[in-house]
């Protein structure tokens, strides 16, 4: 209504005293010109080497995949010297061990950032966030070598509780005997199930400052709204804060998700390479796209080279889905509010 | 007491224009005869008596049935199982107590509670661990001083820890990873300020693309440049090529970071400034990029810490010497994560402690740049 109102008074005024318009240059000159210029130059760098990586992996898996068609997808063997080069096994792998870290992250990352941003006190609160940027820039070979020669004990240990208790379900089947006098310590580790527990610890900081940062956000009025009403403390983070912070948490998880199915170095130092279709996150051996590559690159011929890089693209187009994905729905949520005077 | 800053009312009405009653909390400060008095903090109990028993003894009826359970009538008797079998009986027996003395959402309240107190001990123990362990299993070696002073010419693997040491790694680190930064940050800082300053449909495909590649895994930069450097272009392994992947990795991150602190500085400062004459250039240097600063320090520092950190693109591409070499252009040039990867793949138990030595030095590397990222943002909040 308001709108309409406004058009006819300029309307009314327009036809009384027809004013003219202001001329306004849009023209850009002098230093302005060599700006926009130069600022348009380096975006246009900056396209060029980072668009070209993307054209280059493409333009290399052209003969890979003309040579061996969509066998490639299929096939599980990887052995170059017989003729039978495909993702399936390995491809399976790198889901396996970004599926075991991500069940092992998504939780602790959304305890710990609901901890933060709702339980703990004013003091310990910016040291606690301190502590979960410190824990993302650690790097992920120290995170390889705590899972290698910290973890991979207990969770030998974990894996083999797991298949006696729960050995019915396909996916915890391992392929010996738990109850076993002796049981075959060997068969738990170097699996795919350790190699994604230290994965995990390298996603979780990510995932967990994305929500805790979304959840900050949350309205204090529809907070101190909650709580007048009468509700615990728990009642108001599932009634305000986890509504409003879903977009957050699963754009975060699928961030985090992004960067697990790249991890190399980790995963490479704890796995032993195998190249068996299954899905069996807690039996010895497995193999990831990444680890593949930082292991056969050495001794690769050209071709062989062509075949990695489009295991490598392949990877590269799946994390980018997932990370498209995950900025899509971070964008629809509600916490988008820019900052402004 | 919380106070709500914005002294204007907002406008009372909603998208469609209609007037909507809406309640206007008003400062402090703007309440007559307030000014005078300090706002004092009223107490405010968070837990009754009651509760802390409840918490208390729950806990130690956990451990006593927990210590029953793993020890006497089920194999679990390991300190991880103990552990894990305390806190879910915890859970169990702090949620019967409660419903017997307070029922209703209290229930729930005090079960989330622990819960979330529970998963937020396990990442800290997690990043404790991860810390202590690799400095405690540094300490053998680092003990010696060598280790920060020779370098592993001529060293055999079986040599005892007196003999050689990481300086060489530490200073192929410190190369790759200033010339990476050279070359990184003017590029990514540049992009970030065509993307927000300039705009256009041309910086929306820059901004597209350079998100895109945020999702490329390191290894695979590390592969391209291997593949193109390296094979096709001829250079032998080098610290230059290996500066050139993390360029190439860090690139993507440094400036998408970028970009969205620059997106946050106030359009008002930039239209002010446009406005008392300034030019666009000018702008941008003297507005955008101080009003930026704390957050661009940190986006670059975390961004280095990602690129000192990262293996994968430096295995293929720098090549594992054991002498010092500090020209990038020369030859195989050792890094600290390769180094410590190598290490430890090679099984020998001296060379593996080498290589906590060296892992250790990264992780004081990755705190100290860590340090100063938390030191330069906060003078944003100084001020």
């Amino acid at each position: 209504m308001s709108t309409q109102l406004r058009a006819e008074d300029t309307h009314a005024a327009a036809s009384s005293a027809p004013p003219l318009p202001r001329r306004l240059s849009g023209r850009t000159t002098g230093s302005d010109r060599v700006f926009v210029l130069g600022a348009r130059g380096i975006g246009a760098t900056v396209l060029v080497i980072t668009g070209g990586i993307g054209l280059f992996l493409a333009w290399q898996s052209v003969p890979t995949l003309s040579r061996y068609g969509l066998d490639f997808f299929s096939e599980t063997q990887w052995s170059p010297d017989t003729d039978q080069v495909g993702i399936a096994s390995v491809l399976l792998g790198t889901v396996t061990v970004a599926l075991v870290a991500m069940v092992v992250a998504f939780p602790l990352a959304l305890l710990a950032a609901l901890f933060i941003s709702e339980y703990a006190s004013a003091r310990i609160k910016s040291t606690l966030v301190s502590m979960v940027d410190l824990m993302a820039a650690v790097p992920s070979i120290i995170y390889g070598l705590w899972g290698f020669f910290l973890l991979q004990p207990y969770a030998s240990g974990v894996a083999r509780w797991l298949h006696t208790y729960a050995g019915w379900l396909p996916f915890f089947h391992v392929d010996t005997d738990p109850t076993a006098a002796q049981w075959e310590q060997s068969r738990y580790t170097a699996s795919a199930f350790v190699a994604g527990l230290a994965v995990s610890m390298m996603v979780l900081p990510m995932a967990c400052s994305v929500m805790r940062e979304v959840f900050s956000q949350a309205p204090l009025g529809e907070r101190e709204g909650a709580l007048a009403l009468g509700a615990t403390r728990w009642g108001m983070i599932r009634s305000v804060v986890l509504p409003f912070g879903r977009g957050g948490i699963i754009g975060g998880t699928m961030l985090s998700l992004g960067r697990a199915l790249g991890e190399t170095i980790a995963v490479v130092l704890i796995i032993s390479p195998s190249f068996d279709l299954k899905f069996r996150p807690l039996e010895v051996g497995t193999e990831t796209v990444s680890a593949l590559i930082a292991g056969r690159f050495g001794e690769a011929s050209a071709s062989q080279l062509s075949a990695l890089l489009t295991a490598g693209f392949v990877l590269f187009l799946i994390t980018l889905l997932v990370n498209t994905l995950a900025a899509v729905i971070v964008s629809r949520s509600r916490s988008g509010a820019g900052t402004d005077i | 007491m919380t106070t709500l800053t914005p002294a204007t009312p907002p406008p009372a009405q909603d998208l469609q224009g209609a007037p909507v009653p809406r309640t206007w909390v008003r400062t402090v400060e703007d309440l007559p005869g307030r000014g005078t008095i300090p706002p004092q903090r009223r107490p405010r109990p968070t837990a009754t008596f009651q509760d802390r028993v409840v918490s208390l003894g729950s806990m130690a009826a956990a451990l006593a049935l927990a210590w029953a359970v793993c020890f006497r009538l089920l194999p679990w008797g390991t300190p991880l199982g103990y552990t894990i079998v305390a806190f879910v009986l915890f859970l169990a027996i702090v949620t019967v107590a409660t419903a017997l003395l307070t029922p209703g959402p209290a229930v729930a309240d005090r079960l989330a509670s622990a819960v979330v107190a529970g998963g937020a001990a396990v990442v800290g123990v997690a990043l404790v661990s991860t810390v202590v362990f690799t400095f405690v299993r540094a300490g053998p070696a680092v003990g010696h001083l060598t280790i920060l002073t020779q370098d592993m010419s001529g060293v055999g693997p079986r040599d005892p820890l007196g003999t050689g040491g990481v300086l060489h790694a530490i200073v192929g680190t410190l190369v790759q990873i200033g010339i990476a930064v050279v070359v990184t940050v003017p590029l990514a800082i540049g992009t970030a300020v065509f993307m927000t300053e300039v705009g256009g449909s041309f910086a929306r495909v820059v901004r597209t693309v350079v998100e895109a590649m945020t999702a490329l895994p390191s290894i695979v930069a590390g592969l391209f440049i291997y593949t193109v450097l390296l094979l096709s272009l001829g250079f032998h392994r080098s610290g230059f090529a290996a500066s050139m992947a993390l360029s190439v990795m860090m690139l993507p991150i440094i400036a998408r970071a970028a970009d969205v602190v620059l997106r946050v500085v106030p359009s008002g400062l930039r239209e002010a400034s446009l406005a008392l004459g300034a030019s666009r250039w000018r702008t941008v240097w003297h507005v955008v990029l101080p009003t930026a600063r704390p957050g661009l320090a940190t986006a670059l520092i975390l961004g280095v810490a990602r690129g000192i950190g990262e293996t994968s693109p430096v295995l293929l591409t720098s090549g594992a010497s054991t002498f010092f070499e500090a020209n990038p252009f020369a030859g195989a040039m050792n890094s600290l994560p390769l180094f410590v990867f190598d290490s430890v793949r090679s099984g020998e138990p001296l060379l593996i402690q080498r290589g906590f030595a060296a892992a250790a030095v990264l992780l004081v590397l990755v705190l100290g740049l860590f340090v100063a990222a938390r030191w330069l943002a906060r003078a944003r909040s100084g001020r």
